[in-house]
């Protein structure tokens, strides 16, 4: 089951160069973006009150987005990959249609059905006197859109690579669904969660669209990191270059943590 | 198992290129097939003008005009927050013309030497946008800061936010906005959406919205008058086109349309 040593030879120039101008392609922007940082400005760029503001939202909302990515992903990838109901497939069409979807959209999608006026929205107005829109909550509906696809596909391929035995197993000495699934399945498949849980906060950090139209922007309740960014870029690219480093710090952050997890490539 | 996981996600990726392809193909329109029936003089090709996005609807019009006055010559416009297309003509963006909402965002321009001697051509203020029929009969400015009351301004980065800030100043009124927009129209849809109660726009958008939008005016809006300048920019793909086009927006045909949109003159 030794994997095959590789043969060092060279490289074929054909595959060399477009490969060498791909890595060029995606390092050259970031290392852009430390040449041209206000190095010298920056302590006082980083200081102020509304750059902490926008960092502790983006970090809370992100947090909040996993959390019910998790509370209703997790269940949603159990229910795709251990039963069998018809239309199955195009369930899971849908739950992975908001991967390719541009984010603006599923702003609009959720302002038409959860905005003031919106079909759903207009209820808890009226019943509750809850609007969704240009609250913080607004901000983790938004990003929970967008983010829990990736738990989903994520977890659903660690239920398919467990092997269902353990828990037919844990049938047959008497274990109920429910217990099979919180004794066996769940620790079984703990790395594959956190996985995609990790991949959901990264998504939920960066999302700009769908929160934008859904949530609005304002410092302190709905304006994230990536708004932050893009409003600054248009009177003040000092203060956007800045904030853009912080966030490439986050993501650094974010990669070292899962070094021993997917840098090994396994 | 994983195929199918596999061949839905390639799927829907392939059914979201199709959707990219077929949006791109639909909107390129050929500037040299406009340009080789050209029978004016020298004007050809296309004029690509940056506008305020408050001047949305009446240089559609006055685009129109002008294409009848130069056979073989298209006008395209590209709509914004004036900061942003200031912010993105300074970065290099391939625009003829430039008119923005104010001198501040033309300053932008003209300090990155991108353009010279700007004209201002109109004028333009501030009303308070609220749905048809003022269900919440705001009267005036200091209504807005009731308890209650959701209120969209524009982001202090765009002229119009910049207006708005000085007129709740001069009328001395307090107000938190639930958000803050990027253009005007932004902070006008979100009116006409119903998400909130009104906005801060100018009198224009108001006229050209008429069927959904009523405005209430407010005597603080005479200390918040907005310059709109307009300039040909210095590298101008289309030099001829952009002289053309500038000297033709402040021409007397061109003062008729912008007033009866309900702009001032200078």
């Amino acid at each position: 089951m030794t994997p095959a040593r590789p043969v060092h030879r060279r490289a074929p120039f054909a595959l060399l160069l477009p490969a060498l101008l791909g890595l060029a392609f995606l390092v050259l922007p970031l290392v852009g973006l430390l040449i041209r940082a206000p190095w010298s400005d920056l302590p006082r760029q980083l200081t102020t009150p509304e750059v902490w503001e926008a960092l502790r939202l983006s970090l809370v909302c992100a947090t909040a987005a996993t959390g019910l990515s998790l509370l209703l992903g997790v269940p949603l990838a159990w229910l795709l990959a251990r039963t069998e109901f018809p239309g199955r497939r195009f369930v899971r069409a849908l739950v992975t249609l908001p991967l390719v979807l541009p984010p603006v959209v599923g702003g609009v999608a959720l302002l038409l059905v959860l905005g003031r006026n919106g079909i759903f929205g207009r209820w808890l107005d009226s019943a509750f006197g809850i609007t969704l829109p240009f609250h913080t909550s607004g901000v983790v509906l938004a990003e929970a859109f967008v983010a829990m696809p990736f738990l989903v596909i994520s977890v659903e391929g660690a239920l398919r690579a467990a092997d269902p035995r353990y828990e037919e197993a844990a049938a047959t000495l008497g274990a109920s669904r429910l217990t099979a699934f919180r004794r066996v399945t769940l620790p079984l498949i703990a790395p594959g969660i956190a996985a995609g849980s990790v991949l959901a906060w990264a998504r939920a950090l960066g999302e700009f669209g769908a929160t934008i139209t859904f949530a609005g922007n304002f410092p302190g309740t709905t304006q994230t990191m990536p708004l932050a960014v893009y409003l600054a870029m248009e009177s003040e690219p000092e203060a956007a270059i800045a904030l853009s480093l912080v966030l490439l710090t986050v993501s650094i952050a974010v990669l070292a943590g899962l070094r021993g997890r997917w840098m090994s490539g396994s | 198992m994983s195929i199918t996981v596999r061949r839905t996600a390639l799927a829907v990726t392939a059914l979201a290129l199709a959707a990219g392809l077929t949006a791109c193909s639909s909107s390129s329109d050929s500037p040299s097939a406009a340009s080789s029936s050209a029978s004016g003089p020298k004007l050809s090709g296309t004029v690509t003008v940056f506008a305020a996005a408050s001047l949305k609807e009446s240089f559609t019009e006055l685009g129109k005009k002008f294409e009848t006055a130069y056979p073989g010559v298209t006008v395209k416009f590209n709509f914004g927050g004036s900061s942003a297309l200031a912010q993105s003509i300074v970065s290099g963006a391939p625009a003829d013309v430039f008119a923005a909402a104010s001198p501040a965002t033309m300053k932008t321009v003209t300090d990155a030497k991108a353009a010279t001697d700007p004209k201002v051509f109109v004028r333009n203020t501030l009303t308070i946008a609220v749905p048809k029929g003022n269900p919440k009969h705001i009267a005036a400015l200091k209504d807005l800061a009731g308890a209650g009351y959701k209120v969209a301004l524009c982001a202090k980065e765009v002229p119009c936010g910049a207006a708005a800030v000085t007129a709740l100043k001069a009328a001395e009124v307090n107000l938190t906005p639930v958000t803050l927009e990027q253009d005007v129209k932004g902070a006008l849809t979100k009116v006409e959406l119903g998400e909130v109660d009104a906005s801060l726009v100018y009198k224009t958008d108001v006229i050209a919205d008429a069927a959904k939008i009523d405005g209430v005016d407010f005597p603080e809006a005479a200390k918040a008058v907005n310059d709109y300048p307009i300039a040909a920019l210095a590298k101008a793909p289309n030099a001829d086109g952009a002289a053309a086009f500038t000297a033709y927006i402040q021409s007397a045909d061109a003062r008729r349309v912008l007033t009866a949109a309900g702009f001032q003159a200078p």
